[in-house]
C-alpha cells in the first residue's frame, strides 16, 4: 500500500505552480465595450418534447382529427392565423391566445417542420444534437458556448446567464463558465461570521478562488464558478428591486422571464439568455377538446411570453430583444391509448421580438399515414423536418448576434434559411 | 482523528461518505482489504440506523408540526436517508442506492401528481414492515444495492412508482405506450445506438398490462393503510409475437413467442433477463461505474470497461463481486486519481457534515441548500438522473455549496473552538487542525495556503482567546468547505 506521510502531503501540495489573475475592476465598462449594440438573445427551451400540432394545428387535415381522435382541438376552438404558402390552414392552439396577440402585431415568426436528419427520438440526445448544432456530436461545447468563444475576452461573467440550475449543453463553453441563476432572490452570500469577520471571509474566499492551478486544471474550472458567483452576486442582486410594468403570472416561467426582463431594463450587462419550461413529454393524460394538461401548458407558454413581450414593450427595449422558441423534438401524429403522443421527429420553432419579421415559415405536413407521403417519415409515423434548425440558428448568429455562423456551426447553414429577422 | 492512511481515506471517500471521528480511529492501521471488506460486506453489520434517529449523539431530523414520518411524508423520507448516509454503518449500501437512485431516475412530484402526496412518499420511501404494501423504491436500492442487477431490473419494472414515472399504467393491448420499453434500452440498460424504433415498438408490446392497482384499507382509499401493489392485466396485455432486429434468447432468436395473455408476462421476463445479460449492458455499467469510483477527468480506460463487463457477466450480473473487483484494481487505487471526481451535493452535504459535526444540527437544515445545489432526493430533473461531473458546478450551485458551508460552520462553532484544544496556540496550528485532522480536502497549494493563514491572521494579533477561535473556527471551516478543494472525492 502507498504511504503517503503528512509532510509529503504537504510538500507536494506546496510544490504545485500556482499563478493569479487579477478580477477586472470595472466588470460592466469591458461589458458595455463588448456589446454588439445592446441586443439581447433570450432561448427558450420547451422540455420534454412538445407537441408541435397541437400547437399550430393543421386543423382541416382530415387525418389531423382521425388519427388523434381524442386529442385533436376541435376546428371551432384553434386560434385561426391563416394559411401557409401550401394554403394549408393553421391555427394555434385555443390557450395560445398571448402568441396570437404578438403574432397580429407582426412580432412572432411561426416556422414549420424544423428539425433534422434522422431525428434522435431520445430526449437527451435529442437535446444535445440541439445544444451542439451537431447531430453526430452530442457532447463538448455548445452553439452558443462556441460564440461565447469567440468573443474578445475577458468575457464579463455575467454576458450569458442561464435561469436553470444546470448549464445546457447549448451553453457549455470552452472558456467562459455561464452563471446559472435560476432565482436572483437566492443569489446572495451567507457568511459564518457577522460584519467585519464576513468581510474578512469574502475576501478571503476571493482570493483563495483566483488561483489558477496548472497541474489541477479542475480545480481552476471550480475556482472559475467560485470567482463567478463572487463577482456577479451585486450586479444580480440589483434586479430584484426591479418594477415590472405588467403583471407577470405565478409561474415559474414567467418569473424567469420577468428575472430576464429586470436584467435587460437594469443593463447588468448580459447579452445571453436561457430560460426553460417543462412537462411537455406528455406521453398521457394531454387532454382533450382544447383543455386539460396541454393547454395548461400552452397557457404557461403564452401568458407568460405575451407579460414578457408587453414589459419590454412599454421599456422601449422589445426592438433589442429576440425570443427564440425550440424543443428536442415533436411527437408522433396518432395519439397513444392514454390520450398522449410518444416521442416523434420535426417540431415548431418560434421567434419573437421588435425586430422580428412576424407570419408562418415553412409548410404543414401532410398527415395522411400513407408510407409514400414524402412530408413524413417512419412509416407515416412521424412529420419529417422541412427546414433545418441549424439554418435558424446561422440566421440568429449572423442577422443577430453579429458574429459568423460558418465558423461556430462548422458549416455554411445560410441558404434556405428562413427570413425571421 | 489525523490524515495518515491516505489509501484507506480514499476509499472511504469514493465508497462510504467519508471519515468522521470515528470511521478513522477505527481505520487507521487497517489495510486496504480489510476496510473494502468492511464496505462490501456489510450485512455483517447490523442494519439498525434508523434506529438511532433522535438520539442526542446524532444528527438531528427536524419533524413539521407532528411525528416524523418518513414512510408517508417525502420531506421526512429525505431526512431519513441524509441520516442514513451520516450514519450508517454501512456505507456503501447507501452509497449504492444512491447511485441506483440516479440509474433508474424516478422524481416524486410526478408520482404525486397521480397518487397523492401520501402515496407518492409510500411509492418511493416505505420501509418494509413499517406499513402494508410492497417496499418503496428506494429501498429496491437498498436491498439490492450489491445484488443481481438482473433481479433488480425486474423488481423496478414491477414497481408501483416506476409504473406510475414512466407510464407503464397507461400500456395497453392497441394502444402500446413507449416511455418504459424506451427508456429501459435507452438508459436503464444499453443505451442508444443497440436498439432501433421497431425495436421500441416490440418493448412496449411486451409490457403492455404491468400496471398497478390500490388497495384500499378498511374500505377507504384515503386511509393511510391503503397502498399500490403491482398488478398484471391481463386482459390488456399483448399476446401477439414481438420480433426485435436483437437476439432475446441464448439460441439467436430474435422473436418473443405469441403466448397466452395469463403467461404473458414471461415476455417481460425473456426481455429483461436479454438485456440484463448483454454484454452492452455490461460495458455500459461499467462505464457508469468507473464515473462513480474511479474518475470524472478521464474517459474509461478500454480495458477497465472489458475486465468490469468481463466480471459482470461471469458472475451473471451479480454486482457485489464487480465492485469489490473495481475497489481492488489498480484504476481505483491510482493516487493520481484521488480527488479527481466531482462530488455530489449529497456527498458533499453528507462529507460536511460528518467532518464538521453535527450535534445540535439538524438534516433539514440541509434540504433547500441541496435544492440549490441540484439535487433533491428523489426529485432527479428526468429519467437520466443529474447530470454528473463538471454539471454539478456552476455560479449558483457554487454559491448554494459555500453558503452550506457557512450555515454549517456557524451552527457547529464552539463544537469546533472546543475540538480546537490545544491547536489553537497559533494560526498556522489551527490551519493545520483543519487541514490535517478534522477536514479532507485535497492538498492546497501554496498560494491558497497562504490566503487561508492570512485570513486567521487578519485583523487583532493572535491570542487564542476563545472569542477569536469562535470567529476564525468557524470562518476557516467554511473557507475550506467551500474551496474547489473540498469538492472533490
Amino acid at each position: 500500500m502507498t504511504q503517503i506521510t503528512r509532510r509529503d502531503f504537504l510538500r507536494d501540495g506546496v510544490a504545485a505552480f500556482t499563478v493569479s489573475f487579477a478580477a477586472p475592476a470595472f466588470l460592466s465598462d469591458i461589458a458595455r465595450a463588448q456589446g454588439v449594440r445592446s441586443r439581447n438573445l433570450v432561448v427558450v427551451y420547451l422540455g420534454g418534447g412538445n407537441d408541435a400540432l397541437n400547437t399550430v394545428i393543421p386543423y382541416q387535415d382530415p387525418f389531423y382529427r382521425s388519427r388523434r381522435p381524442a386529442i385533436a382541438v376541435p376546428a371551432g376552438q384553434v386560434l385561426q392565423i391563416g394559411s401557409d404558402s401550401s394554403r394549408k390552414a393553421l391555427g394555434l392552439h385555443p390557450r395560445l391566445t398571448g402568441l396570437r396577440t404578438i403574432f397580429n402585431e407582426g412580432r412572432l415568426a411561426i416556422v414549420q417542420r424544423t428539425g433534422y436528419p434522422n431525428s434522435s427520438r431520445s430526449h437527451f440526445q435529442g437535446l444535445d444534437v440541439w445544444g451542439t448544432a451537431n447531430p453526430n456530436t452530442t457532447s463538448g461545447v455548445g452553439w452558443l458556448g462556441r460564440y461565447l468563444d469567440t468573443l474578445p475576452g475577458p468575457v464579463d461573467a455575467l454576458w450569458a446567464w442561464n435561469a436553470t440550475r444546470e448549464t445546457p449543453r447549448a451553453l457549455v463553453s470552452r472558456t467562459v463558465p455561464v452563471p446559472a441563476i435560476p432565482d436572483a432572490r437566492g443569489y446572495s452570500l451567507s457568511s459564518a461570521n457577522g460584519g467585519v469577520e464576513a468581510q474578512n471571509e469574502r475576501l478571503a474566499a476571493t482570493r483563495i478562488a483566483s488561483h489558477v492551478s496548472i497541474d489541477r486544471p479542475y480545480l481552476s474550472f471550480v475556482n472559475g464558478s467560485i470567482a463567478g458567483a463572487l463577482a456577479t452576486l451585486d450586479r444580480v442582486g440589483s434586479v430584484n428591486t426591479y418594477v415590472s410594468t405588467v403583471t407577470y403570472p405565478n409561474s415559474g416561467f414567467a418569473l424567469a422571464l420577468r428575472t430576464v426582463a429586470a436584467s435587460i431594463v437594469r443593463g447588468i450587462g448580459t447579452r445571453v439568455f436561457w430560460v426553460q419550461t417543462g412537462g411537455f413529454d406528455t406521453h398521457a393524460g394531454q387532454g382533450n377538446a382544447g383543455g386539460g394538461a396541454y393547454a395548461t401548458l400552452m397557457a404557461t407558454f403564452s401568458d407568460g411570453l405575451l407579460a414578457f413581450y408587453t414589459d419590454l414593450r412599454n421599456q422601449g427595449l422589445l426592438n433589442d430583444t429576440l425570443v427564440l422558441q425550440f424543443s428536442e423534438f415533436g411527437r408522433r401524429i396518432s395519439e397513444n391509448g392514454s390520450q398522449g403522443t410518444d416521442h416523434g421527429a420535426a417540431g415548431v420553432m418560434m421567434a419573437m421580438g421588435g425586430m422580428v419579421r412576424g407570419g408562418i415559415y415553412g409548410t404543414a405536413a401532410s398527415l395522411d399515414p400513407n408510407p409514400a407521403n414524402p412530408t413524413l417519415e417512419n412509416s407515416g409515423g412521424d412529420v419529417r423536418h422541412e427546414t433545418d434548425f441549424r439554418t435558424i440558428y446561422a440566421k440568429v448568429l449572423d442577422g443577430w448576434l453579429g458574429a459568423d455562423s460558418v465558423a461556430i456551426l462548422g458549416g455554411n447553414f445560410r441558404p434556405g434559411a428562413p427570413a425571421i429577422i | 482523528m489525523a490524515r495518515e492512511n491516505w489509501q484507506v481515506e480514499h476509499l472511504l471517500r469514493r465508497a462510504a461518505f467519508g471519515p468522521s471521528a470515528r470511521t478513522f480511529d477505527r481505520f487507521d492501521d487497517a489495510s486496504l482489504s480489510d476496510v473494502v471488506d468492511f464496505l462490501v460486506e456489510y450485512q455483517r453489520q447490523p442494519d439498525d440506523v434508523d434506529s438511532y434517529i433522535g438520539r442526542s449523539d446524532h444528527v438531528s431530523v427536524t419533524t413539521r408540526g407532528g411525528e416524523f414520518a418518513p414512510n408517508t411524508n417525502i420531506d421526512d423520507a429525505r431526512q431519513r436517508w441524509l441520516f442514513r448516509m451520516v450514519h450508517s454503518e454501512r456505507p456503501l449500501q447507501e452509497k449504492m442506492a444512491l447511485f441506483w437512485h440516479n440509474h433508474f431516475a424516478t422524481a416524486y412530484s410526478k408520482v404525486a401528481g397521480f397518487a397523492g402526496g401520501l402515496q407518492g412518499a409510500r411509492m418511493l420511501a416505505l420501509k418494509p414492515g413499517d406499513l402494508p404494501g410492497p417496499p418503496g423504491q428506494i429501498e429496491l436500492f437498498r436491498q439490492h444495492a450489491l445484488g443481481n442487477f438482473r433481479t433488480l431490473l425486474l423488481e423496478v419494472a414491477r414497481d408501483p412508482a416506476m409504473v406510475v414515472w414512466l407510464d407503464g399504467r397507461t400500456n395497453v393491448r392497441g394502444r402500446p405506450q413507449e416511455n418504459f420499453g424506451r427508456e429501459i434500452m435507452e438508459l436503464f440498460t444499453w443505451g442508444v445506438g443497440n436498439y432501433t424504433e421497431q425495436d421500441v415498438y416490440a418493448a412496449a408490446r411486451v409490457f403492455t398490462g404491468w400496471n398497478l392497482q390500490r388497495v384500499p384499507a378498511n374500505g377507504n382509499t384515503n386511509d393511510p393503510a391503503t397502498y399500490h401493489e403491482f398488478f398484471y392485466n391481463a386482459a390488456q396485455h399483448d399476446t401477439t409475437a414481438k420480433t426485435f432486429t436483437f437476439p432475446i434468447y441464448a439460441d439467436g432468436g430474435r422473436t418473443i413467442p405469441a403466448r397466452s395473455a395469463a403467461d404473458g408476462m414471461q415476455d417481460g421476463l425473456d426481455f429483461i433477463t436479454a438485456l440484463a445479460l448483454h454484454p452492452e449492458t455490461a460495458r455500459r455499467l461499467a462505464r457508469k461505474l468507473w464515473h462513480f469510483f474511479v474518475t470524472d477527468l478521464r474517459p474509461p480506460d478500454p480495458e477497465f470497461v472489458e475486465a468490469v463487463a468481463d466480471e459482470y457477466l461471469r458472475n451473471n450480473s451479480e454486482m457485489k463481486p464487480v465492485v469489490r473487483f473495481i475497489l481492488h484494481s489498480p484504476w481505483f487505487n491510482d493516487p493520481d486519481l484521488w480527488f479527481t471526481r466531482y462530488s455530489w451535493p449529497v456527498e458533499f452535504v453528507v462529507r460536511a457534515i460528518r467532518e464538521v459535526g453535527w450535534t445540535g444540527f439538524s438534516v433539514n437544515a440541509a434540504m433547500q441548500p441541496l435544492t440549490n445545489m441540484g439535487q433533491t432526493l428523489f426529485e432527479p430533473p428526468d429519467v437520466a438522473g443529474w447530470e454528473l461531473g463538471a454539471g454539478w458546478f456552476s455560479t449558483g450551485t457554487m454559491l448554494a455549496r459555500m453558503n452550506f458551508a457557512a450555515t454549517l460552520a456557524a451552527n457547529q462553532r464552539f463544537n469546533l473552538t472546543r475540538a480546537t484544544g490545544t491547536w489553537r496556540v497559533s494560526p498556522d496550528q489551527l490551519l493545520e487542525f483543519f487541514l490535517y485532522e478534522r477536514l479532507s480536502p485535497a492538498p492546497f497549494s501554496l498560494g491558497p495556503y497562504r490566503d487561508l493563514l492570512s485570513y486567521v491572521n487578519t485583523a487583532t494579533p493572535w491570542t487564542g482567546s476563545d472569542a477569536q477561535v469562535n470567529a476564525k473556527a468557524a470562518g476557516l471551516a467554511r473557507l475550506i468547505l467551500g474551496s474547489s478543494e473540498y469538492q472533490f472525492v
